[in-house]
């Protein structure tokens, strides 16, 4: 385990133009629209400095400090996959002469992302996308091309968000693995604590104006850590989920959440693993030029399921459920892992406030299996 | 660079994901709003297992999943049936002979042929679900020295609505296989059996002991069919059914085809019938 | 002679099985042998409904005619099946014409004798209750999914 360093705000201004001289294009988190959103970030002064994010329910709004806490907040609506997994990819063109077409690949991307501010369950999110994006049989390339080479700057949480529960999903909120550089920002405009994840990492940490980190450092950045494991906004009853929700596909809590659900899809948009796409195919008025993109989309849908003149899963009983149970439940068959990090932005992005930990307690805790009458 | 270590995408010419270019041979009407088209790769097919499907792109118009319905030692000429029942299916079903497409595939789990041989076969079909089992007939008449008794139990809706007639009239004609076909109703020139395809079940003679039923057709007529079947004996394991879902992508990766924690694409759609036994039941699974 | 034979098919009959051996006396005094040619009919939309049929051999397709559509037919049985409920439910006159498709031989069961022996024995009415109401149970169930039109082309 490389020693831990110290940086100071400079020392982090310095970063940045070590990473821009080195060609990456560095984005980080930057205020906008009254939330923290994600960027291109050029400067300090683009961080959210001295901002705060109160979340609840379907609630969020931005708070000030009383201090200059350049990632002190949770998260906002984006998260990475919108720069990894992005929102609209084209995947081909085809150009047609006459009766002869000929159909070329989208080029991949050439670019070097740089990623600042990756909290410890975007990290496990990235992972996630990961395996299912280049894990399995087929191998995206845009994903990949993206993801090859992205150089991802950690920072671990001071603050816990109203609707984290990291801790319960084991995923935070200290970054372990699967990052470049990992920051702690410790209080009073101290610095930073960082350690360096990965050889990319050390080298650029090499750079920096910084310094070995002493016992009084390194202590208070594992208390900003465990300040912040202490103060998780939500808990989800993690223990044997799986089963409990593939034993329950007949609750009538399904019912319960279907009067409340609005079927907006904000929580699939938000959700940081969410994969799904769909496909669009076009062309120009002539039919010489057509292409197909792929685009996100959303199991909440009604065209999601559609076959044969009607949607398999019509009702918004049937939805939900096929929402969190593959979040929580077939995600493990599939990948091997929970598809869910904790993050809580669908708790905090629901327009009507429905919170995934609540509604697997409700289960849960109802305390009887396949009772009621059937989801729809 | 990060520590994450990912495999190299496939190369170019093989990306599941691009269209190749193919062309249309010929095209027949096989029932109302029913269409079989030839097609025909540059370069020949890479052939097929019975069961598979193929993604077919109308360019400009979109893409759609369709059975590959022809005989599988043929691979140089993909034979498709398209129902005509949307946009992209319609434009499919319109191209003419000499008209491009786009074409991507093989896809998906096909029929257990290997599983099959030595024991009696039941094929139990419904509709246009003859069509994604006529691959596995052409390869069981063919290898007819490989099973046990063959009998083909076909439903469909009316005398006008029997797919693939001259065929299977034919196939009639073979002392080596037992084909009923069966329609919902029919008009006094009909001389066949009608009733739903499930009563044809019981009636039927083979092995339940050692028999293996291939099913495919409406969901429904395959949750009843599989009731039938399990009535005179045959195991879970011993059934096979072809499920149908949205798709998009054919990979695993768009996630609509979701049946339960199967992807119908990739999983599928050829199931055999104790992996799906507990979901099929549910509504909106 | 026929008697004798008659007894034989009913009691080897999968209809029949498990009576015991006054129910099938009761019931072979109520039977005969018949055979139709193709084409004829073995009874015909409203006529009473005074028999009914055990198929031996042969196929019986059950139609209706409706104007402009000439006979529509609904189902057809064959070996081993029993063609005619009507005569168990009251008016006791047949809905459907049901006509022989092949060469069709067959027991015939006179239903007025039956109904009238089921009176005054229930056991016996009560044995042929339990094997009649499963084949109407399975013709409504099938005539239900026919009804459903699973083949049809979506709205």
């Amino acid at each position: 385990m490389p020693q831990k360093q110290t940086l100071t705000p400079d020392g982090l201004q310095a970063l940045l133009d070590v990473l821009q001289a080195r060609g990456y294009r560095v984005v980080g988190p930057t205020v906008r629209d009254r939330a923290i959103v994600y960027d291109d970030i050029s400067s300090l002064a683009d961080l959210p400095a001295g901002w705060t994010d109160e979340q609840d329910n379907g609630q969020y709004r931005l708070v000030r400090r009383d201090d200059e806490a350049l990632f002190g907040y949770a998260v906002g609506p984006q998260s990475w996959k919108q720069f990894l997994h992005v929102p609209i990819q084209r995947l081909w063109k085809a150009t047609r002469a006459g009766d002869d077409i000929r159909v070329s690949q989208e080029p991949v991307a050439d670019e070097k992302l740089a990623f600042l501010g990756v909290r410890a369950c975007e990290l496990d999110a990235i992972r996630i996308q990961d395996r299912v994006m280049t894990g399995g049989e087929y191998v995206d390339p845009h994903y990949k091309a993206r993801r090859d080479g992205a150089f991802l700057i950690a920072v671990n949480c001071s603050t816990a968000g109203g609707t984290c529960f990291c801790v319960s999903m084991d995923t935070g909120p200290k970054a372990e693995t699967g990052f470049d550089l990992a920051l702690t920002e410790l209080d009073d405009g101290a610095g930073f604590v960082v350690e360096a994840g990965s050889e990319a990492g050390k080298a650029v940490l090499d750079e920096l104006p910084a310094r070995a980190a002493n016992a009084d450092e390194e202590a208070a950045a594992e208390a900003v850590v465990a300040r912040t494991a202490s103060s998780m906004g939500r808990e989800m009853p993690a223990e044997g989920l799986r089963e409990l929700l593939l034993d329950n596909l007949e609750h009538p809590r399904w019912d319960d959440v279907a009067t409340r659900c609005l079927t907006c899809a904000n929580c699939t948009m938000v959700c940081p693993t969410c994969f799904c796409t769909s496909v669009e195919d076009s062309s120009d008025l002539t039919g010489t030029e057509s292409s197909r993109s792929r685009r996100w989309d959303s199991c909440f849908t009604m065209d999601y399921s559609y076959i044969h003149g009607g949607s398999v899963r019509s009702s918004t009983a049937s939805r939900y459920r096929q929402w969190m149970t593959h979040k929580l439940a077939t995600w493990v068959d599939q990948f091997g892992s929970s598809g869910c990090v904790g993050c809580g932005r669908c708790i905090t992005w629901c327009p009507v406030g429905i919170d995934i930990t609540e509604e697997v307690r409700a289960i849960r805790d109802s305390g009887r299996a396949e009772g009621g009458r059937n989801a729809g | 660079m990060s520590t994450v270590l990912l495999p190299d995408p496939a190369p170019v010419g093989a990306d599941p994901m691009l269209p190749r270019v193919a062309r249309v041979l010929a095209r027949r009407r096989d029932g109302p709003d029913v269409w079989t088209l030839d097609i025909e790769e540059e370069g020949g097919g890479t052939g097929f297992a019975p069961g598979q499907f193929n993604m077919l792109t109308a360019f400009g118009v979109g893409e759609a999943p369709i059975s590959i319905s022809g005989d599988a030692a043929s691979p140089n000429r993909q034979v498709h049936t398209i129902r005509d029942v949307g946009p992209v299916s319609g434009a499919l079903a319109r191209l003419k002979p000499g008209d491009p497409l786009g074409l991507r595939g093989p896809f998906g789990v096909g029929w257990p042929m290997t599983e099959a041989e030595g024991q009696d076969v039941v094929v139990v079909a419904g509709g246009l679900g003859l069509a994604p089992l006529r691959p596995a007939l052409y390869h069981l008449l063919a290898e007819r020295e490989r099973f046990g008794r063959i009998v083909l139990l076909y439903g469909t809706r009316s005398p006008g609505d029997i797919l693939f007639r001259r065929e299977l009239e034919s196939w009639r004609r073979r002392l080596d296989v037992d084909i009923e076909v069966t329609v919902d109703h029919a008009g006094g020139d009909w001389r066949g059996h009608v009733g739903v395809v499930t009563t044809l079940i019981p009636r039927s003679a083979f092995d339940s002991a050692n028999a293996i039923a291939l099913v495919c057709g409406p969901e429904i007529m395959m949750r009843f069919a599989i009731v039938a079947l399990r009535d005179v004996g045959l195991a879970d394991e011993a059934i096979y059914l072809s499920m149908e879902r949205n798709m998009k992508c054919a990979v695993g990766l768009c996630g609509h085809c979701q049946f339960g924690p199967d992807f119908v694409c990739r999983d599928g759609p050829v199931f055999r019938y104790d992996r799906l036994s507990r979901l099929i039941g549910l509504k909106e699974i | 002679m026929q008697a004798s034979g008659l007894d034989r098919i009913i009691r080897e009959h999968r209809f029949f099985a498990g009576l015991d051996e006054e129910a099938i006396a009761l019931i072979c005094g109520c039977a005969k042998n018949v055979r139709f040619e193709a084409g004829q009919y073995l009874f015909r939309e409203g006529d009473a409904a005074d028999q009914f049929y055990l198929i031996r051999h042969g196929r019986v397709v059950m139609e209706m005619a409706a104007p402009g559509h000439g006979a529509m037919s609904f189902q057809t049985l064959g070996e081993n099946e029993v063609a005619g409920i009507s005569w168990l439910i009251p008016p006791y006159r047949w809905r459907y014409d049901a006509k022989a498709m092949d060469l069709v031989r067959a027991v015939s069961l006179d239903a007025a004798c039956l109904r009238g022996k089921c009176e005054v024995d229930h056991h016996l009415g009560y044995e042929l209750m339990k094997r009649f109401v499963p084949v109407v149970a399975e013709r409504l169930h099938a005539t239900r999914m026919q009804l459903l039109d699973v083949y049809g082309t979506p709205a």
